[in-house]
Formats: C-alpha cells, structure tokens, sequence
C-alpha cells in the first residue's frame, strides 16, 4: 500500500513541479511586461502625462488687459479708459438658464433677440467659459444686479474698463475701437493668443495702426477644479500687462477749435509743424461719435453715417482725393523755374482763356488779367500764366516735381486707410489708361486739374516743404524725442547769418535732403504766396491778417466737380447758385508765420466754392489759434531737450 | 511513516509557532499597512469611513489568517469539498436573496457584513479540484470521465457568477480552476480544445453580453473611443500613473484622485492612486511585495510532500499572481475595465477575506509540511 502510493505521489510532484517551472516563467514574463509599461508610462512619458494631469487639474479664465492711452503733445488724453459695469455668465453654474434670461430680463434692459443670441453662443462653449451678457450696464442696473444677485447663480457682476473718448474732435485720425470679428481673428496673427472674449480691437486710424503694442497682454486666473468643473482654489492670477500708451503729436484744444469750425461742413484741415513734420491737427468733418462702438453699433447710428452724403466716416485729410486746384500753381512756378523754363520775370499776357488745337482754356477770370509774370500769375491765380508755363514745362517734368514735394504717395506710415493719389504724367497714362497723353492735359494739370488727385494732408506736407526753405521732411503723428536736424540746420544758420552754406554741405553735415536745385526759387514761390495773401488783388487778401505774428502766405485753389458750360460760362453762373453736389471743393494751402515759418496748414471744403471764400477763412482762424499755442508748444518741447 | 506522523502529532505550540513562514507574515502586514496608507489618501487625508473600515478588516483578517495556520492541514483537504458545496450555496443564494447594486446581484447581506461568495469561490474551487486530483492517480487523470466532475465543478459557480453578472471574477474563478487542473497534469490537448470550443462559443457568448460590457471591451481596445464616457475611466487611470514620473506626487498629493478625476479609486484603481502619489519606485516596491508573497507561497508548495499541498499552493501562488496582474494590466491600460480588486491592497471585506482564507491554508501547509493528508 505505502510503496505504489508513494511512487505515485513522487511521479505527481515531478509533474507538478515540471508544469508549475512552466506557470513560473509565464509569470516572470508578465512581471516584466508590467515593469516595462510602467518604464514607458511613469518614465517615457512622464511629461506627456504630466501636462495632461495638469491640463485636468487647472483651468483658465482670462482677463481682457487695458487698452493703453493715447495722449496728445500736452499729455491730454485723447482716447483713454473708464469703468464700466458688466454682467457675465458662466453657465455651469446656472441650473436653469431658460429661468434665468427670464428673471434677467426683469432687472436688466435685455432684448429677446439678445437672449436669442446669448443661448447660441451658449451651446457653442464650454459650460465653464465665461460669456458676457451685457458689456456696459447702468449704474442703477448694476445696483438692483447686486440687490438679486442671490437668485441668479452663475450670475457675476464685473467692473471693467473700456475705451471711452473724451470728445470726437479726433475721431477720425484716432479711429475707434469695437467687438473682436471672426475675420479679424483670421487676418490679425497677433490676436490669435490674445482673444478674450468681450475683447475691443483697433479697427481704424491710430487705433489700428498701434493695435498689437497698445492693446496690452492678457492675464488670468488659473484654478484648480475637480472633475465636475467645481473651482476648488486659485493658484494663481496674471493680471496681465495694460497695453503702451502713446503720446501724439496732436494739439487736442487745435482739434477742437478746428473741429467746431468745420462743424455743418464735409471740411477737412490739417496743420503741420514746418521743420520737424509734427501733425499739430487732423480734422476731419463731419465726424461722428467713436464711443458708439465701443459696444456693439446701434444699427439706426449706424446707418444714418452710412447714408450720410457728406460720408461722416471717410478720414478726409488722408483718404479724401481731390485734385489740387491752383494749390499747385506754386509746384509749376517752382518746377519751371528749376528747370530754367522760365525766368521770374517773364511774361504772358492774359485775356481771360487761349485757344489750343481749336480748343478754349478759360481762366477764372473772364475779362483777363492782361501782362501776367511768375509773381502776379501766383497772387492772382492766372490760369493762363499757367497753361502757358505747363505746356513749355511739359507735364513730365512738373510730375517730377510734384512727386518730389510728396504728392502722388502716402504721407504717414500704416493707416490702412490712407491714400497715395495721383500725380499724372505720360507714362502713367500709357499704363492706367492705355492712351497716348495730350497736350490739352497739360495745360489741365498746370492748374492743378485732370488727372491729378491729392489728399489735403499731402497738400499741407508740400507746403510745409516749400516754407522751410524747401528741404524734406518726414512727418509724424506720434511724439518723438529724436532731435531734428533741420532744426540745427536753422540754428546754424541764424548763428551765422552771413556764411552761405552750400547744398552738399548741408547733406552732409545735416543730412538734410533739399528738394531744390537753387533755394532763390523757393524763395520767389514764398514771396508770390505772400502776395497772393497780403496785397491787394491777392486771391485771398480778404482774410489776411494784419497783426505781423499772425501773416501767413497761402494759395487758393478750387477743383472743379463739373466742367463749366459755355452758357454757364456767359451767364456768369455763381458757385453758390449750383447743386450743392455740384459746386467746387475749397481749398487753401498756407504757411505762418510768413517772416518766420513755423507752421503749414491745408484747408479743404467739399463743394465749398472757391478756396478765398470758402477755404481762407477757416484757415485764418487755425492759423491764430496754433500760433496763440505755439509759445506752449516750444516750452513742451525745451522740456524735452529740443531747442530751436 | 509513523516516525513523521509522530514527529508531527507531537508538535508542540511553541513548534508551531515558530514554523511559522515569517517572511510571508511580514511581507503581507506591510502591504497591510500600504494599503491603509492609500485607502487614508482616498479619503483625502482623513481618517473617514473607507480608512476606519478597512482597517479594522485588515486586523481581523489578518488575526484570522494567523489562526488558521494552526488547523490542520488534514482537516483542510477532507472538508474540502464540503466547503465547495457551502461557498456553492452562498452563491446560490445570491441568487435568490442577494442584494442588487448598480444593476448586479453579487451579495448577501449578512447584517454584519455584505458577503460577497464569487470571492470565497475563488479559493473554494482551487481547494475542491486539489483534493480530487490528489485523490485520483496519474494515470486516471487525462482519462475523459475523470475530466467530467472537474468541468462540472469549474462550469457551475461560473455561469452562477458570470450571470450576477460579474464577468471579472468569473473569469477569475475559471482561472484559478484551470491552473489546478493543469499543474495536476491534464494534458495541454484538453486545454487546447476547450480554448477552441471557447473561440467558438465566443461569437454566441457576446450575444449575451450586457451593452457596458462590450462597451468596455470595444473602450479597451480604443480608449479614445469616447473619452468622457467608456474610456474615461482607463484614459484618466493611463494620466494619474503617467504623472506620478519617477518618484511621485507625494502622499496626498495626487492631484487626479483628489480632485475626484479617478473612478473607483478605493478598489480597482486603489494601485493607480498609489502610483500617482509614489511614482515608478512605489509602484515598484508594491510589486517586489507581491512578488515577495508569491515566491513564499510556492516555496511552501515546493517544502510541502502531500500533492493536495503542493496543488494547492503552487495554483493558490498562481491565482494571486492573476489577481494582481489583471489588476494592475487593468488599470495600466493592458486589459480591458473587468472589475478585478487588487489582493489585499483593495477595499473590500470579502476580497480581504478570500485571500487571508487562502494564505491561511498556504500557512498550514507550511506548518504541517511533513503530515500526510490521508
């Protein structure tokens, strides 16, 4: 009984022991499949996992930053920020949002239409993100929010800031701000980690153009939530960086002034400092309220400036285009003289228009100005001096010129809206419009009309350029410091009032460009705009100022809309009788004052008539006012180091 | 013969107790300890419900465990059977009075305690088929009529507790089952066929599957399938393991289970949580422990001269290394969700109580290595 049995048991626990050597090995394999898993999760991928835990574990809500200032020269601020009062959501936290709208609705000025939109946006998200019901409540509204807020969980009553103008004198050089669109998101690289929502952006003007350093970073705040989306603490707030503010070159009370001035009119004026090309205004009219948009349009506002003929929304003085009128006689006198065409005193004589190739060229003046040289030809505006001077000059020659004066290209950097205008000649004709060009248009664009197209602030810089004794400069709109090398120019030259300093000496010892080839030409175009402003016969001697610190010397102009008839021609036909949409645009170039150059200024009326009536005056009166603060501006700028 | 036999009727205690396999003893009480660790970590730092009670069951469990060494290993194998048929009884009665729970019947409710017999059964079906290979001879074993009474026995408590339904420890059960019958010697062949009469049936037993469960089959296969759903659950698991990196979070410093990202972190997804505080040398340490009790048990096996002994702890030894590695594959994304507690270290009475009942007679193996059993 003992022997079999045990035999039996020793042959089973060799083949238990065998099978179990077998089950050993499978374990030792499986042991090391799990070690190994684990080598490639808490090892390999440790950092994986890591972000993922982490992303879990925080969630962010970010905070829109505050939009940075703009200043004018004297600090003032011309588009700064104030709080507001705003109501979000977040919809987690809500357990009925139907019931909710409807006792918001009771407390706020909420429309169904709104709600309507709200509830969309809202199955959109996510139930933890944010979503802002309204940006600029009342402060009653809030008050009563705060009364019930009990009630309405998920509810939070928020103090933010937003843009907000003081005054819309400077609406359309500021531009404005409004809601972030999706196509902006799509073409603006800068806002792709930016957006937040209920986020404004720069949409026009210096808005836009200084968006991406003005708009500031986003901060956040970042906490810990469990796996419901329930907060449980805060680990850490960014309050973000307020975005830069920017001091301009602007003059706000020159803004306003002006601004009230042009007030019924579709008017535009701008006024520059003559040597450092500092934009003292940019007015244009009518304007329209900026602050409007900053939360969400009103549609009515909206499309009343849309429909609105003198097209409230359209920045004038930069992407206005107007031929130039007789604004540009000065650039054909200067052009033939440079090109020794003629001299100063030759003559021509005027009998109120001239025939060429059977067809008439009327001057203004129908009964003639008789024997007409450079200097009368300016203070009267004698078309025909000008016809005549254009087609010996020739129309290539004077498009030189007048490009080298800086028309026909942008005058400021970045302004999306900002246009270059054109400044005609053979070969842009061939290629725009396919003709070969005629003698006729010459004589047109020798008093500044046919193809020729300009902003007023392309006017005021060719002026500028002509009163500082005719040398390039680079005008600006934002403040800086940098010395002017035309200054010391100047300085130099009133130290030394006896050494004649010739031209490569001031290229190379002032880096200055000068954009003539004898400065006595410039000098003779100076003085014949002081005629035309200061003697009697003068287009514009009507609104001249007397008091010698106020004498500014200017030039007329009025582009023509639509060509004069004949019979409107013989019935003497009065701008003023014409349809309103046909009567001239005003203008009126000027520099002040006249002994001692300091500033440049262009007047543009639409429809306004002729420039010595409609144009002059409002630029005599810019031109006190800017003068009156030029003592104020000086001491700004001695502050800062620059003397003059 | 009777020399051994009187060499062991005359033990004494002291005897006993110093035959006692202290390296197992010491290995278990500090996983004892771990686990209490963890389950005081799932409760977020205090000594709430889940900690108070898991504690008090791991002393009495353990105080059992140390008790039962000392029956003999003869009562044992000739009350085996009988022991089979009483843990069939309680899963019988699951059936009839058990308490229903997230949509299945796996407890009795005992007043004192909610018994759960699918655990039991994994010991009781190892215990069963160890006394009935060691009573047939080798030559009887692959013979197919001595094949029947162990197919019977496997097949029964597992359709019992498949159709509570709880397919994990079915499963787990079977495993246990098979891997006595296959150290006992039953030839590969048989295992071969019934793995391939299994692909067979497979087809018609998804049929019967309950929608979550080919769900968590399908999430198995694709985590990513639906991440906020099926796949929630290995997805946040695969996270918290991964960030622990080398040496962890830090004891409660678990970041996925404190913020309540983990699911069913008191029992299956207790060695997640601790991998999450202690990183990859923590989970290291734990699986050095396992391996630790797992070499004990076959060492005991390997000292032990009855085959009802050796049967019984090398597929007990086998049993608790599937347990633990189905566990862990589990929640390291290697295995599909299944519903598997990770021996000892999980919370639960009856889990706890299975497993101490199982190192209990490996214990008594080991003191009574010399007795034979009939």
């Amino acid at each position: 009984m003992l022997s079999p049995s045990s035999g039996n048991t020793v042959i089973k626990s060799k083949l238990i022991s065998r099978r179990m050597f077998l089950l050993t090995a499978a374990k030792a394999v499986v042991l090391v499949g799990i070690v190994g898993r684990l080598v490639s999760l808490q090892i390999n991928e440790r950092t994986k996992y890591k972000t993922l835990s982490d992303k879990n574990r925080f969630r962010e809500w970010k905070l829109a930053p505050e939009r940075g200032v703009i200043k004018d020269f004297f600090d003032k601020e011309i588009a700064s920020n104030k709080q507001v009062y705003q109501v979000h959501f977040i919809p987690e936290n809500s357990k009925d949002i139907e019931k909710l709208f409807v006792r918001l609705k009771t407390i706020l000025n909420i429309t169904d239409k709104k709600l309507f939109f709200l509830k969309k946006v809202i199955a959109k998200q996510k139930p933890w993100e944010p979503i802002i019901i309204s940006d600029n409540i009342t402060w009653s509204e809030f008050s009563r929010l705060n009364l019930f807020l009990h009630e309405l969980d998920g509810v939070k009553p928020v103090v933010s800031v937003a843009r907000m103008y003081p005054d819309n004198s400077s609406a359309h050089i500021l531009g404005y701000v409004s809601q972030v669109s999706a196509k902006d998101l799509q073409t603006k690289k800068y806002l792709k980690d930016l957006h937040v929502p209920g986020m404004t952006i720069g949409k026009t003007g210096l808005e836009r153009k200084l968006d991406q350093e003005i708009i500031g970073s986003v901060g956040f705040q970042r906490y810990e939530v469990n796996a419901y989306g329930k907060r449980i603490k805060q680990i850490q707030v960014n309050e973000g960086q307020a975005g830069k503010s920017f001091k301009t070159t602007l003059d706000f009370e020159v803004q306003k002034f002006t601004s009230e001035l042009l007030k019924d009119k579709a008017a535009a004026v701008c006024v520059m400092d003559v040597y450092n090309g500092d934009i003292i205004s940019l007015v244009s009219s009518p304007t329209f309220e900026p602050n409007e948009f900053v939360h969400g349009l009103d549609k009515k506002y909206w499309n009343s400036l849309l429909k609105n003929e003198m097209r409230p929304l359209t920045n004038k003085t930069i992407s206005g285009l107007y031929p130039p009128g007789s604004t540009i006689k000065t650039l054909v006198a200067l052009s033939a003289l440079e090109n020794g065409v003629i001299k100063p005193l030759d003559t021509f004589r005027c009998k109120g228009k001239i025939e060429l190739y059977g067809e008439k060229f009327h001057c203004w003046e129908k009964e003639g100005h008789g024997i007409v040289n450079l200097r009368k030809g300016i203070q009267r505006s004698c078309d025909v001096y000008f016809y005549e001077v254009a087609r010996k000059l020739g129309v290539d020659r004077l498009s030189e010129t007048a490009k080298k004066f800086g028309l026909g290209k942008k005058v400021l950097k970045d302004f999306v809206e900002e246009r270059a205008g054109v400044v005609p000649d053979t070969k842009w004709k061939k290629k725009f419009i396919g003709q070969n060009w005629y003698l006729g248009e010459t004589l047109h664009s020798g008093i500044g009309q046919g193809y020729f197209q300009s902003t007023p602030l392309q006017l005021c810089l060719m002026t500028a350029q002509i009163a500082n004794g005719g040398f390039k400069i680079y005008p600006r709109i934002l403040f800086d410091e940098k010395n002017n090398n035309l200054r010391d120019y100047i300085k130099h030259k009133n130290e030394n009032p006896n050494e004649p300093l010739p031209t490569d000496l001031l290229v190379s010892n002032f880096d200055l460009k000068p954009l003539f080839k004898n400065q006595e030409h410039i000098n003779l175009i100076k003085d014949a705009m002081f005629s035309s402003s200061n003697e009697p016969g003068g287009t514009s001697y009507r609104h001249r100022w007397e008091n010698k610190k106020f004498t500014f010397a200017g030039k007329t102009g009025s582009s023509q809309i639509k060509r004069f008839t004949e019979a409107q021609r013989e019935a003497e036909v009065k701008q003023e009788s014409l349809p309103y949409k046909d009567r001239d645009h005003a203008l009126f170039v000027a520099y002040a004052p006249y002994d001692d150059p300091k500033y440049a200024i262009s007047v543009l009326v639409e429809h306004g008539g002729s420039g010595g009536k409609a144009a002059a005056p409002i630029a005599k009166k810019v031109i006190k006012k800017v003068l009156e603060r030029h003592e104020l501006r000086q001491r700004v700028n001695s502050l800062l180091g620059e003397t003059i | 013969m009777f020399r051994t036999r009187s060499i062991q009727s005359s033990l004494s205690i002291k005897d006993k107790i110093l035959s006692l396999d202290y390296i197992l003893i010491f290995s278990i009480f500090i996983l004892g300890l771990v686990s209490i660790l963890a389950m005081y970590s799932t409760d977020g730092g205090e000594l709430k419900y889940h900690t108070k009670s898991h504690i008090l069951r791991f002393f009495i469990f353990f105080g059992m465990f140390l008790l039962l060494s000392f029956i003999q290993i003869r009562f044992w194998h000739s009350q085996s059977y009988l022991i089979y048929i009483l843990f069939f009884i309680l899963l019988l009665g699951v059936k009839y009075f058990g308490l229903t729970s997230s949509g299945s019947k796996r407890w009795l409710d005992l007043y004192f305690m909610n018994l759960q017999p699918s655990e039991l059964m994994k010991v009781g079906l190892i215990l069963f088929l160890a006394k009935y290979y060691h009573r047939i001879s080798i030559e009887n074993i692959n013979q197919i009529r001595f094949l029947f009474l162990p197919i019977v026995v496997l097949i029964a408590p597992l359709i019992l507790v498949a159709t509570q339904p709880d397919l994990g420890t079915a499963l787990l059960i079977a495993a246990g089952g098979l891997t006595v019958a296959w150290l006992a010697g039953v030839r590969v062949k048989f295992f071969a066929f019934s793995g391939l009469a299994f692909l067979a049936l497979l087809p018609i037993a998804i049929s019967f599957l309950k929608p979550y469960q080919k769900s968590r089959i399908l999430t198995f296969l694709n985590p990513e399938r639906d991440p906020l759903g099926a796949g929630y659950q290995i997805i946040q698991s695969k996270i918290a393991i991964g960030s622990g990196g080398l040496f962890g979070k830090g004891f409660l410093q678990g970041s996925q289970s404190y913020l309540d990202y983990l699911p069913e972190k008191h029992t299956d997804f207790i060695f997640t949580l601790f991998s999450e505080e202690f990183g990859f040398f923590g989970s290291l340490f734990i699986l050095f422990l396992y391996a630790i009790i797992v070499w004990r048990i076959v060492k005991i096996g390997n000292i032990t001269r009855s085959s009802f002994g050796k049967l019984y702890c090398y597929s007990f030894a086998t049993a608790f290394f599937i347990y633990v590695v189905v566990n862990m594959m589990m929640v390291l994304g290697l295995l599909p969700i299944v519903g598997s507690p990770l021996p000892i270290m999980s919370y639960g009475g009856s889990s706890m109580m299975a497993i101490m009942l199982g190192l209990g007679i490996v214990m008594s193996c080991k003191v009574y290595k010399d007795t034979p059993v009939n």
